[in-house]
Parts: structure tokens; sequence; C-alpha cells
């Protein structure tokens, strides 16, 4: 048993599942958005439709999976290149740097978005 | 005449790496590898590289043929020659002991984790542990593998993570005794293999199929131990 604490789920199974998951609600939400894209939509339609209670709640979870999918993402490439035995032990320094620019970057990519939805 | 290039490096002498060519003569054979190592040595003895049973069971002459890996002993000029011209490399990943012979230790490390033995406290029958012959048909695909490493250092998740991620070779041991029906410590096995690392860090790229000399498929079996964790888990 490795262990790790800067995993999202410290499961590697909790984090799997969590990656697929996200992943379909992700590509739900790409179709949603790119069909009505292709179909068509006006300003005001546009906003009507970002009006409804559905889409926010619907766009919510697409960002919060989008927050969960990137963290898992880019954590495990982070674990990958950036570790003590790539580059020594400047390894650990840079990849606590990069996990906490992920991190930041995503706190307020959840904040900005929530805010642009019910702002 | 068959250009071959070997990679050459004694780390007590030499500051790094190099390669030295050849011209071997195979008189229009179609030989395997390991034979034109053979000649090779004939010509400079200095030569270092692993061999022993020289018909694929013994698992001791994997190496990097022309960018891929397989036994020596098995490969044929004709499936790795390109344009008259061979390059041999060690085993990409393991730290270079001499010329072509890698230090295997992380890697048997690996295997080392997945408690490649038997488990099971019931009291031993008189004779033997019985397996009925369905039972007996899982484990084909999976005993076969003679740990050659031909698999673990040609996968990408392998080579950043050797002392973390167990690696194709030994996730296909695991699953060997996961799915013995003689074995009763699979609880424990599971639990053992549930962190971000071990068996999770394989993205399914599939190098370890495309490489096994003996024809089996370290990704199937991967899927396989996934599936008992996931039907495992609550
Ligand atoms: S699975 Fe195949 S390539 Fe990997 S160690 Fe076993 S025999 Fe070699
Ligand atoms: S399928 Fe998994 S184990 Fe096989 S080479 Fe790819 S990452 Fe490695
Ligand atoms: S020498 Fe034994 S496998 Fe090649």
């Amino acid at each position: 048993m490795v262990k790790s604490v800067t995993s999202f789920g410290r499961s590697g199974l909790s984090d799997w599942l969590l990656q697929r998951v996200s992943g379909v609600i992700l590509l739900a939400y790409a179709i949603c958005l790119g069909g009505t894209l292709v179909i068509g939509v006006n300003y005001a339609q546009w906003q009507a439709m970002f009006a409804s209670t559905g889409m926010r709640v619907f766009t919510l979870l697409a960002i919060l999976s989008l927050a969960a999918h990137a963290w898992i993402g880019m954590w495990a490439v982070g674990t990958d290149y950036l570790t003590e035995r790539m580059l020594g032990t400047k390894g650990n320094l840079l990849r606590l740097a990069f996990q906490i620019g992920c991190s930041l970057a995503i706190f307020v990519y959840v904040i900005w978005g929530t805010q642009i939805l019910w702002g | 005449m068959l250009q071959v290039s070997i990679y050459r490096y004694n780390p007590e002498t030499d500051a790094e790496p190099s390669m030295q060519d050849f011209q071997i003569d195979t008189s229009g054979k179609d030989l395997m590898v390991l034979d034109v190592l053979e000649l090779i040595k004939a010509q400079d003895t200095t030569v270092g590289y692993r061999r022993s049973c020289r018909e694929g069971v013994c698992g001791s002459d994997g190496l990097n043929m022309n960018g891929k890996n397989g036994l020596a002993c098995i490969t044929p000029l004709s499936e790795t020659v390109k344009s008259n011209k061979l390059v041999i490399r060690p085993l990409p990943g393991l730290p270079v002991i001499r010329d072509l012979v890698v230090d295997m230790g992380m890697f048997y490390a690996q295997y080392e984790k997945v408690q490649p033995y038997l488990q099971n406290d019931t009291p031993a029958p008189s004779i033997e542990r019985l397996q009925t012959p369905e039972d007996r048909a899982k484990l084909d695909g999976l005993y076969e593998c003679i740990l050659c490493a031909c698999c673990s250092t040609a996968c990408p998740s392998f080579w950043w993570n050797p002392d973390r991620f167990i690696g194709p070779s030994g996730l296909l041991q695991a699953y060997r005794f996961l799915a013995d029906s003689r074995d009763n410590a699979t609880d424990e096995r599971l639990a053992q293999l549930d962190d971000p690392f071990s068996v999770f860090r394989c993205h399914g790229i599939q190098n370890c199929v495309n490489v096994c000399p003996k024809g089996l498929n370290p990704t199937k079996a991967i899927g396989h131990i996934r599936n008992m964790l996931l039907t495992r888990a609550t």
C-alpha cells in the first residue's frame, strides 16, 4: 500500500471512479452546449436558457466535475514528472508549488463560475 | 553485412554511455538476435549481456532491439531489422550495471510486494488442494509469465514511478493469485492495492501487451483487478 495524502480521495479506486463519472458529466454538458450552438441561438434565447434553474444546476455540476477532473488529472501529471526521482529534492518543492498553483486556479474557476451563474 | 550498434557502458570506468558499431556476417541466414550477440562476443569479448536458456524460457535476455523490448533469443532478425541496421540497448528505465545488463532490483521489489505465493490458512488436505478444470483454466494467460521485465520496462507509468507503481508484470502476478480458487487471502491482497499508485497508475497505454514475448495481456489482468476492487468497494 503506497501512502498518498494529496490525491483527491486518498483511494485509487475512488479517484478513478470520480475521474470517469466527472468525465461523463463533462461530455454530456459539452454535447448539450455544443448542440445548442450548432442549432443556433440568439442572445435572448441564450440568456433565457441560463436563467432557468435546471441549466444553472447542470452548469454548476459541470464546473464542479471540471474541478475534480482537473485536480485528479493534474495530480497524476505532477506525481509523474515533478518528483524527487526525476528532479532531485527540488522536485518535491516544484510539485508542491505546482499543486498549490493548480488548486488556486481551480478554486478561482469555481468561484468565478458560480458568480457568473448567479451573479 | 549487418550493421549492429550496441550500447556500451561501464559505470566504473566510463564517464557516459556510448554506442559501438559492429559489422556482422550472418551468411544470409535469418538468425536470432542472440546469435548475433554471440557473433559479436567472438569479436569483442568485453560486451556484456545476460542469457541462459536461449529458447524463450528463462527470461534473462530481455533487451531493447530497434526500439522494441523483447527476448533476444526468440526474436529473428527478419522481425526487427529495418534497412540492414540493428540497434541493441538495455531494457529502458532500470539502472545499467554494465552494457546490456540492467539491475532488476526495482522490478523484483514490486514482484515481492504482491506476495506471489499461495496463501491459504485452512488445514492442508493429505495430498493436495484440488481445483476444478474451470478454476484451473482461469490461470491460463497468467501463470506463463517468465518475469523477463520486457513489459514493465516498456511502461511509461513504471518509468516515472518504479518504486510505487507495481507495473504490468507484478500486476499480472497479483491477479494470478487473486484468480486462484485455492488462495483465500483475496481481501488482504485487494486491500494492499487500493491506493492511487499500485494499480491505478496504469493508464491503459498497452505498451505491455505490445511487447510481451509470451503473448500475455497484463492490461486485461489490471482491468480484472480494478473490477474486483470495484465489486468489493462500498
Ligand atoms: S508479462 Fe510477459 S513481458 Fe511481462 S514479465 Fe511476464 S513474460 Fe515478460
Ligand atoms: S497498459 Fe498499463 S501497465 Fe500496460 S504499459 Fe500501459 S500503463 Fe503500463
Ligand atoms: S536466453 Fe532464456 S529467454 Fe532468452
